[in-house]
């Protein structure tokens, strides 16, 4: 007889909820997460979108502690002497079910984690999980903690963008760094009213802001603000290929530039720096998704790839979440069943495949390929953006130009055909 | 041998973040030590380590201190096959501890 039903392995976004709904369906469940607390080792942006809460959380929804609900999504092509950017606000971004909010993994895992606890997970905190324990007939058992054996009848994998078990439980390669990005971030306090103030927003509410172009120097990647409830996160996303072999500069010097840009030096003035963070972003899609079960064992959040990079806005909390639901409950069902092989766990492949998880997944499955060769977005649009800005703009008594003539030159720089071959690839992939 | 520009003093950054260092165990191992790392490969961490561990100072000598990291796995990501030989997680209770993250 196993210790327990179920192993958790992280108790990020999808280890908490799944561990939460096995402890929910009356299953005896051990999470095992590496930080001293929950979110100890976690790092995002970021923000999440409130949907995938609502359906795991319906009665407490109401007490997650978010940092500020999302009402201005800005975007910024970004060139080395100018700054173009699109501020959208909408009352529907605000709307029950439609809305986003801006989290810090610390407090945020830590309301995750009391959660499952409060349903009846026992945790273990502080312990990284370095091997799986498995069978003679290879399937999956049990893990090691330390040095202690812990064994039950299926473990559910939720250890993040590095995971060392993805490996050994479905045999799936280390990802390649084209596959992955990596995230570094610095989080700035700053009062409330101040930030407010700064970012036009009613109290409670805030900001999602996207750089590309010269926020990474040119190479694949970009730059990042959320504003939280009394902190600024700023940060860099950088593909690592793409960094590590053409990058201009080094991706701390990248951050630091920016926070140095005159865009967004006056929105931290006078802020107080607290933490300086990094960890890596699956970039992959589906086309990197590894198997997600195999015998006595399932795999759900950034180990698996679930995260999606458009450009205009970057999403996985919400897919983890989901996908942690999903397993929970499909765990649990395939234990009442009696059978945790790889056919009783199918039942998690499938509700994925019927949900928008997976759906969206497909959907965007040529989006990272499409990016990772978008060059000129990182170089060459915020240019030519410039450009024609300027010659909108920049009076200095001269005779004005006809607009047609003005402006074709500055496409013709990039290439027309560039231009249309472009559009084209974005329609495709998007 | 490239060399990368850049200004920014990382360690005073991390200085600000919570770590429990463990002063006997390297959880990360470069193959033959910093000093001995293929310069190519060497720069490719040097760009992507967001904690700056990876340092090459004015005489060209390189050097690497496991100590700040921030446990992203980028270079066992970006150097796995090539000049990072182990990468492990922190034995228990080590390592960073975010308070935002």
């Amino acid at each position: 007889m196993a210790d327990f039903d179920a192993i958790v392995v992280g108790s990020g976004c999808a280890g908490s909820v799944a561990a939460y709904e096995l402890a929910r369906a009356g299953k005896s469940v051990l999470v095992v997460e590496r930080g001293n607390f929950a979110g100890a080792k976690n790092m995002t942006g970021g923000r999440i979108y409130g949907h995938c809460l609502r359906a795991v959380f319906p009665d407490n929804f109401d007490e997650i502690p978010f940092e500020r609900k999302v009402s201005h999504e800005r975007i910024s092509l970004m060139a080395p002497d100018s700054n173009f950017t699109i501020d959208f606000a909408s009352d529907a971004l605000l709307e029950d079910g439609k809305e986003s909010y801006t989290v810090l993994r610390g407090p945020f895992d830590q309301w995750l984690a009391e959660q499952a606890e409060n349903a009846g997970a026992e945790y273990i905190y502080g312990i990284a999980v370095e091997k799986l324990v498995k069978d003679e007939s290879g399937k999956v058992v049990g893990i090691f903690a330390g040095e202690d054996e812990i064994t039950a009848d299926v473990v559910v994998l939720c250890d993040g963008a590095n995971s060392l078990l993805v490996e050994q439980a479905v045999g799936a390669k280390r990802p390649s760094a084209s596959q992955m990005a990596v995230g570094i971030k610095q989080v700035y306090e700053l009062p409330a009213e101040e930030i407010e103030k700064r970012f036009q927003c009613n109290p409670g509410e805030g900001t999602a802001w996207l750089f590309a172009g010269d926020a990474t120097h040119g190479t694949f990647g970009g730059g990042i603000i959320y504003t939280n409830k009394d902190s600024i996160s700023l940060g860099i996303v950088a593909g690592i290929e793409a960094t590590m072999n053409h990058g201009k500069t080094t991706v701390y010097q990248m951050l630091e530039d920016l926070k140095n840009r005159p865009e967004v030096a006056p929105v931290l003035k006078g802020a107080k720096l607290v933490e300086h963070s990094g960890h890596m972003v699956p970039e992959g899609g589906i086309t990197t998704m590894p198997d997600l079960i195999a015998d006595g064992v399932m795999i759900a959040g950034d180990n698996a790839t679930m995260c999606i990079n458009l450009g205009y806005t970057v999403r996985g909390m919400d897919y983890a979440v989901a996908a942690g639901q999903m397993a929970g409950i499909a765990a649990a069902e395939a234990l009442d069943a009696g059978d945790t092989s790889k056919a009783g766990l199918q039942r998690y492949v499938d509700a994925l495949e019927e949900s928008f998880v997976m759906k969206d997944l497909r959907q965007f499955k040529n989006v990272p390929a499409f990016m990772e060769n978008f060059d000129r977005m990182f170089e060459g649009y915020p240019e030519m953006v410039r450009d024609m800005m300027n010659t909108m703009f920049v009076v200095d008594g001269s005779p004005v130009q006809p607009m047609k003539k003005s402006m074709m030159p500055i496409v013709k720089k990039l290439g027309v055909m560039n231009l249309l071959k472009d559009v084209r690839g974005a329609m495709k992939a998007l | 041998m490239s060399d990368i520009k850049f200004t920014v003093n990382v360690d005073e950054y991390l200085s600000l973040n919570k770590y429990e260092v463990d002063e006997s165990n390297a959880h990360i191992e470069l193959k033959g030590g910093a000093e001995a790392c293929d310069p190519a490969e060497f720069d490719k961490l040097i760009r992507v380590c967001p904690a700056a561990l990876y340092k090459r100072d004015e005489e060209g000598k390189q050097s690497f201190d496991y100590a700040g990291c921030l446990e992203c796995g980028t270079c066992r990501i970006a150097c796995g096959d090539t000049i990072v030989e182990k990468w492990e997680n922190p034995q228990p209770m080590m390592g960073v501890e975010y308070r935002f993250g």
